[in-house]
């Protein structure tokens, strides 16, 4: 290189280099009515390590990105308090602040994999999913300043989108380890993901995860909105639904080699890796299949192991060019073993839409492409 | 954006400084709030920090209504002033019988569906709560105009969402006061998480060598229904 590049003051906020332009969130345009009220995916097979960058994280809203001033936000906490108060973004950031490493999971990840295989690529089947460190205010200190009266059990966060979203939580979880927080990966929240802030629920499904947070109601019931009974209620065979399943179960999924993401090289020495993660703590181990679920062997965690945040697996391997069936499988720390889908089914049916955490196999033909597919 | 009235900017004074809005609201609002100012400082439990929300702001952002109809407003409506405000503001993305234009969301019919292969989950069919419908309405309907409508309008559009699927007469005014009469049908169609349904590490360790009897087949592919979007 004998030219002169660019100097400092071409990039006050720098981007990514042009040849990683394909590095993007992607969405399934016929998935829904209106890209307002849509989901993108995060591109995990374009990705390493266990944060997901802030411009990566999949989207998903109801009434599409509220442009929120933070001068002007306001947050109320209001209900069963002794005192309803109404918080500035400049007073939040006065309480003691944590930061925590957390996955947010979708629900519906994976959902439109119930019935069989049918979306060629993790970034479709499996990028509802996103990991970043957040900085913020446990809930706690907000909900103790207001003054919990003591018939309160739940809480329900409203945010200040055009959809004002809300989900009810139990207020044990609230006082536990949720946080209102205004930053992630060290700068402020993306406005894509509710800044100036959103509520936090550890481990917990993304929906709960209110956005542009502005509203904070304590009640001693339920409210059974929208988003708790006709959505994210999980419909069994006999035609009843679950409600109030919150936990993301212990999940995995071999990002690469994958369909977007093929073995280029021929045969040789390859490395496997992908993700796991768990809502009720750390995953303890991840085991990878090249035969498609007979045979097993450990994989390897890099990266750290916080609870309830994305694990990074690799496994390497020489690749004698042969067809493989390629599946991982997550213990969490809780004890709860990643079912196979057939077992899932055996349970729930087809129709329960959320929560599907069931082994993900790819096929690597004998030329290094892979497909999703379902085995015996 | 919001269409929520601004919240004023805090009384100065009152609000910094030590516990002046603690000691304040403690005094006026509750005995313990007394006892916990004479016992010590006022900045045991908090930070003093936020203000008092005022009634009156409460009154405004507050809107959500539970299942036992607690939030209702007064006002009433019925399914026939109903079918007028629907057919004006939701039926072009609804339909004009609720069954959804293009992927638009479908609001009526589906009883039966949900033990069948393609359930379909609509207020009549699937909604337990009556308050929901009527919450969800008033919060984020019509699509892209949230929170314009009247309680009259929001009241007179329930009750002829539930016209439409059959659980009302066209007469039926629906109001606080008649809200508890209506059963909506699959009011006992939930139960709470019954979760681990799936193995864990007490029922068994997971397997490591031969779990499958012979070499594992191919039983389906996703290419064969190629709906994965294309890269540009
Ligand atoms: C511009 C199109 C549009 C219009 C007009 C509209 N809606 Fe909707 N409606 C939507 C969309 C989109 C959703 C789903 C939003 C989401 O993803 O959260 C929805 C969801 C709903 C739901 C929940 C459906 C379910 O199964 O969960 C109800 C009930 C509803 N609308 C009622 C109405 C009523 C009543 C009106 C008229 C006052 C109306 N809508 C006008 C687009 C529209």
């Amino acid at each position: 290189m004998q030219d002169l590049g660019d100097g400092v003051d071409a990039r006050p906020y720098g981007m990514p280099s042009g040849h990683e332009a394909h590095v993007v969130r992607r969405d399934v345009p016929w998935l829904t009515a209106d890209p307002v009220s849509s989901v993108n995916f995060t591109p995990l097979h374009e990705l390493d390590g266990i944060i997901t960058p802030n411009g990566l994280c999949f989207e998903r809203h109801h009434a599409g990105v509220a442009e929120v001033d933070p001068a002007r936000h306001r947050l109320m906490i209001n209900g069963l308090v002794d005192t309803p108060l109404v918080f500035t973004m400049e007073d939040i950031k006065r309480f003691p602040r944590e930061n925590r490493l957390y996955f947010l999971e979708c629900a519906a990840n994976s959902g439109m994999e119930w019935r069989g295989a049918q979306l060629n690529g993790c970034q479709f089947t499996h990028g509802m999913v996103h990991c970043v460190m957040y900085t913020g205010v446990p809930l706690r200190h907000l909900l103790n300043e207001a003054g919990v009266r003591t018939n309160a059990r739940w809480i329900m966060p409203e945010g200040a989108d055009a959809s004002a979203m809300t989900r009810s939580i139990p207020l044990k979880k609230a006082m536990d380890d949720c946080l209102v927080a205004f930053a992630m990966n060290g700068e402020a929240l993306r406005p894509e993901q509710g800044y100036p802030l959103r509520i936090v629920v550890p481990g917990w499904e993304g929906n709960m995860w209110v956005k542009w947070l502005r509203r904070i109601e304590v009640g001693d019931a339920p409210w059974h909105h929208r988003e708790e009974t006709s959505k994210y209620t999980d419909l069994m065979e006999n035609g009843k639904a679950r409600r109030f399943t919150w936990e993301m179960d212990v999940k995995s999924v071999i990002t690469n080699p994958s369909p977007q993401a093929p073995i280029t090289h021929g045969k040789g020495h390859t490395v496997l890796t992908g993700l796991a993660w768990s809502g009720r703590g750390t995953v303890e181990r991840v085991d990878v299949s090249l035969d498609g679920g007979r045979n097993w062997r450990p994989a390897r965690i890099d990266g750290g192991s916080h609870p309830m945040a994305l694990h990074r697996f690799y496994h390497e391997f020489d690749w004698d060019g042969s067809p493989l069936l390629l599946q991982s499988r997550a213990v969490d720390s809780d004890g709860h073993v990643q079912p196979t889908k057939k077992a899932l089914r055996a349970v729930r049916g087809e129709n329960s839409i959320y929560h599907n955490n069931g082994i993900q196999t790819w096929h690597v033909r004998a030329g290094g492409e892979v497909e999703n597919v379902e085995v015996s | 954006m919001s269409r929520f009235p601004d919240i004023r900017t805090p009384p100065r004074a009152k609000t910094r400084g030590l516990g002046g809005r603690r000691a304040f609201s403690r005094l006026v609002l509750s005995a313990s709030g007394i006892l916990a100012l004479l016992a010590g400082p006022a900045h045991a439990e908090g930070y003093g920090l936020g203000r008092a929300a005022l009634p009156e702001e409460v009154a405004a952002w507050d809107i959500d209504i539970r299942p036992d109809g607690a939030g209702l407003p007064p006002g009433s409506g019925t399914a026939v002033e109903g079918e007028e405000l629907y057919t004006d503001n939701c039926a072009y993305c609804h339909g004009d019988f609720g069954e959804g234009i293009d992927r638009w969301p479908v609001l009526a019919g589906g009883q039966g569906t949900l033990t069948g292969e393609r359930p379909v989950k609509t207020v009549g069919s699937y909604w337990p709560y009556l308050s929901t419908v009527w919450d969800y309405v008033h919060r984020a309907m019509p699509f892209g105009a949230a929170q314009t409508l009247e309680d009259d309008e929001v009241y007179a559009i329930t009750a002829y969402l539930l016209y439409m699927n059959d659980v009302v007469e066209d007469d039926f005014e629906l109001s606080r006061e008649s809200f508890p009469q209506v059963a909506m049908p699959n009011a006992g169609g939930f139960f709470e998480d019954t979760r681990p349904d799936t193995p864990t590490l007490t029922q068994a360790e997971p397997c490591m060598r031969d779990c499958k009897p012979g070499p594992v087949e191919i039983v389906m592919r996703a290419r064969v229904l190629d709906v994965t979007p294309e890269e540009e």
